[in-house]
């Protein structure tokens, strides 16, 4: 892609994130609202500033948890992901289960963990784990259940055993979908780790803007809503260009016309 | 059935092959009581409306399927599964997009004995062979690109250099130029002629194209409709190579004109 293309494809974006904090400033002086309802753009980045020390202190633990459970997600997800796809038993069987337990709120899950664990680091991991763990297994599974036949007919007709199907064609073939899951999850993995930090955690942005709250320090807790949206925005975009470097072949459509 | 008598030496015999398989809950018959015999280096094409069980005809070559009733024999042994000296192509080219032209080419030497386990060894040699092959059917210098950054014409060519790699006694071609347009339709059957005549390996084919049928055929097979069976046969004895022009031949035509009205009566039934 030329300089130019990639210029012109970034700028969209950052005509409407400039627009929005503009809106929000001019929303806040033009009604006078409170600082402690809602604090300008102004006052977040002067509470960024402020708390510039607690904030990294705080973003650390949070970073740690996430990637943590993020990436007992990654290994968990795709072995059961491959093995739900591999066999229509372990799909039938496991299904029901999984979907049963991908409904639960994991917010409701938290007290659970802080019962066998304790408040801190483990059940910050543990949340983000659960909640990013599905969407890896599900699309996984889908990129094996969705292989066309014609494509398997080509090996057997080889005489490819079901194992080399699976290695020759199932596995190449579910990883853009395998890599897609994962720019989902790394985000979830955040919600997961800020819930658990919120309800049982003396470290950790989410225990940052409660503590935040309870003081009335609302451009505190702003300012760590922002940080936890640029660092949910920086970990999707690293996966994303991962994902382009690994299964670029399964994106050519777009490089093409974009 | 009419034409002269099939050959002593068969290479692949069908005997009363009847293949019925389940669809929706119910049994459908594909194929009834086919029997035909292709000696060794024969080019038989089936011919046939669409929905006829051509397909599972080829299907049940490949070992892919198994008949309900009947034997198949190809080689000297019967068919009870997928089998090493069979190379199959299908209408759509089905490249595997994570690997380019040349990869792609290289698959069945990656799974078929004895080539896989020297595959690692001899890579170079047989990165050699394949590269030979492309350059026959016309994509020299090729190898090295993506799938999708060529076209359905040069797919369809590479498609048929991966079922011809692995030195394949029998080749299945179901439909493979179906999908493409007549010029370049054309210009592969004269490819596959070419390499057919250099490499002398027994083809089955399936079209619903007569022209392509009898330009390319040293037998000829009419199939009905579902369930198929055969109702006509005919061997072309054009002199080979045979090239574009004779297909305007008047031999051609007469050929052309007989296998078209048993086709029709086949329709209309």
């Amino acid at each position: 892609m030329s300089r130019h293309g990639r210029w012109a494809e970034l700028l969209p974006p950052t005509v409407v994130i400039l627009a929005a904090i503009v809106l929000w400033e001019l929303v806040v002086i033009v009604f006078r609202v409170p600082e402690f309802v809602l604090p300008g753009p102004m006052a977040v980045w002067a509470a960024l500033q402020k708390w510039r020390a607690a904030i990294w202190f705080n973003a650390e633990q949070t970073l740690y948890t996430t990637l943590v459970g993020f990436a007992l997600a990654v290994v968990g997800g795709m072995g059961l992901g491959l093995a739900v796809g591999y066999s229509t038993l372990v799909y039938r069987a496991l299904y029901p289960l999984l979907i049963g337990f991908n409904s639960v709120p994991k917010a409701a899950i938290v007290p659970v963990l802080v019962i066998w664990f304790g408040i801190g680091t483990i059940p910050a991991i543990l949340t983000a784990f659960l909640i990013s763990f599905f969407p890896i297994v599900v699309n996984v599974s889908t990129g094996l259940a969705t292989l066309e036949p014609e494509l398997q007919d080509v090996l057997r007709s080889l005489g490819a055993s079901k194992r080399e199907i699976f290695l020759k064609v199932g596995i190449p073939r579910s990883l853009p979908y395998f890599f897609a899951s994962l720019k989902v999850s790394v985000t979830l993995a955040f919600v997961g780790a800020v819930i658990s930090e919120t309800v049982a955690a003396n470290r950790g942005i989410g225990y940052m803007m409660l503590a935040a709250s309870s003081r009335f320090e609302v451009p505190l807790v702003f300012a760590g809503l922002v940080v936890v949206a640029l660092m949910g925005v920086a970990l999707f975009a690293a996966f994303a260009v991962i994902e382009r470097r690994l299964t670029g072949w399964a994106y050519r459509g777009q490089s093409i016309t974009g | 059935m009419s034409g002269s008598q099939p050959p002593v030496e068969a290479f692949v015999r069908l005997d009363h092959v009847t293949l019925d398989y389940p669809h929706e809950g119910e049994t459908v018959r594909a194929i009834e009581d086919v029997s035909l015999t292709a000696r060794q280096g024969e080019f038989v094409v089936v011919a046939g409306p669409s929905g006829c069980g051509k397909t599972t005809l080829l299907k049940s070559l490949a070992g892919l399927l198994l008949p309900t009733a009947g034997t198949v024999v190809v080689g000297d042994m019967p068919v009870r599964g997928p089998q090493k000296i069979v190379g199959m192509a299908f209408q759509n080219p089905i490249m595997l997009p994570w690997r380019n032209i040349l990869d792609n080419v290289l698959l069945p030497l990656e799974i078929v004995t004895p080539h896989r386990e020297r595959f690692r060894r001899d890579r170079a040699a047989y990165m050699a062979q394949a590269q030979e092959l492309l350059a026959s059917v016309g994509l020299e210098g090729f190898g090295e690109r993506d799938p999708w950054q060529v076209s359905g014409g040069q797919q369809q060519r590479a498609s048929l250099c991966r079922a011809l790699i692995h030195h394949p006694d029998l080749l299945l071609l179901d439909e493979p130029f179906g999908a493409l347009d007549a010029f370049t339709r054309e210009e592969l059957w004269q490819v596959l002629q070419a390499l057919w005549m250099k490499r002398q390996f027994t083809v089955f084919l399936v079209t619903h194209d007569l022209r392509e049928a009898l330009f390319l055929a040293d037998t000829v097979y009419v199939m009905s409709t579902r369930p198929g069976h055969l109702v006509y046969r005919t061997t072309v004895t054009l002199p080979r190579p045979r090239s574009l022009e004779d297909t305007f031949s008047a031999a051609f035509t007469e050929a052309y004109h007989e296998v078209r009205r048993r086709i029709g009566e086949v329709m209309a039934r």
